[in-house]
């Protein structure tokens, strides 16, 4: 594989030149389970406001490699927003809940 | 030995065996909105009163008041909600439930078992509504 800067340049043949080096930086920040980091050790279903912030717009659970979950907290969050749902602090099905 | 110390010392044992076998629970339920606010009061007076001729100790009581529904249940758009939170022993929990189906008055409930954690998040929540309140 030729770095970006050599296909610019165009000093390999047959491949796709480029007139600047194409910016592909990705975000930096890394991301990180925030209930292992502030400390949380139970996941309330009676607080739907907060378990808002892993459910997308429609009201579906986000996947871990989104919100940065670990596992054991993510398996967590999961029942408590099953809870919320069955006790209708939460929708099943929505749109623009956000 | 002098009796008197001998108080303490039952109690004490007392105290194990029913942390021992008895297990930490709370319920939410979710009343008709139509009730009158005496039917309301008459209801959760019942269960209690049910739980506690069980031998279960009421740890707390909350009423949420009537709060809209994320989605319709029964037709209706509202509820009240009410919390109990008590210590147990676990086979209260079956009959509890049957009389909860059995009754029209109810819309919905959620038992569930409390662990460590969520006992001691429990403790800190109500702390945190008694400086709101």
């Amino acid at each position: 594989m030729s770095s970006i800067e050599q296909q610019a340049k165009g000093k390999k043949d047959g491949e796709i030149r480029y007139l600047t080096p194409l910016n592909i930086d990705t975000s930096k920040t890394k991301k990180y389970c925030r209930f292992q980091k502030s400390g949380i050790k139970y996941v309330d279903y009676k607080d739907p406001d907060w378990l808002l912030g892993f459910v997308n717009e429609q009201g579906k659970i986000l996947p871990r490699r989104l919100t940065g979950t670990s596992l054991k907290y993510q398996r967590k969050v999961s029942v408590a927003i099953k809870r919320a749902r069955h006790l209708a602090l939460m929708p099943y099905v929505a749109d623009l809940l956000k | 030995m002098p009796k008197i110390e001998l108080i303490p010392i039952f109690a004490l044992i007392f105290n194990t065996i029913h942390r021992i076998f008895m297990n930490h629970y709370e319920t939410v339920f979710i009343l008709n909105p139509v009730l009158s606010e005496e039917q309301i009061k008459e209801t959760v007076k019942k269960y209690e009163d049910f739980l506690v001729s069980r031998g279960a100790k009421m740890v707390a009581k909350e009423d949420w008041g009537l709060k809209k529904l994320a989605y319709p249940i029964q037709n209706k758009k509202s509820g009240f909600y009410h919390l109990f939170e008590y210590t147990v022993d676990g086979e209260v929990i079956d009959p509890l439930e049957v009389e909860f189906r059995r009754d029209e008055r109810f819309m919905r409930y959620l038992t569930v078992k409390l662990d460590k954690h969520a006992i001691a998040w429990a403790e800190k929540r109500r702390t945190r509504n008694k400086q709101n309140a």
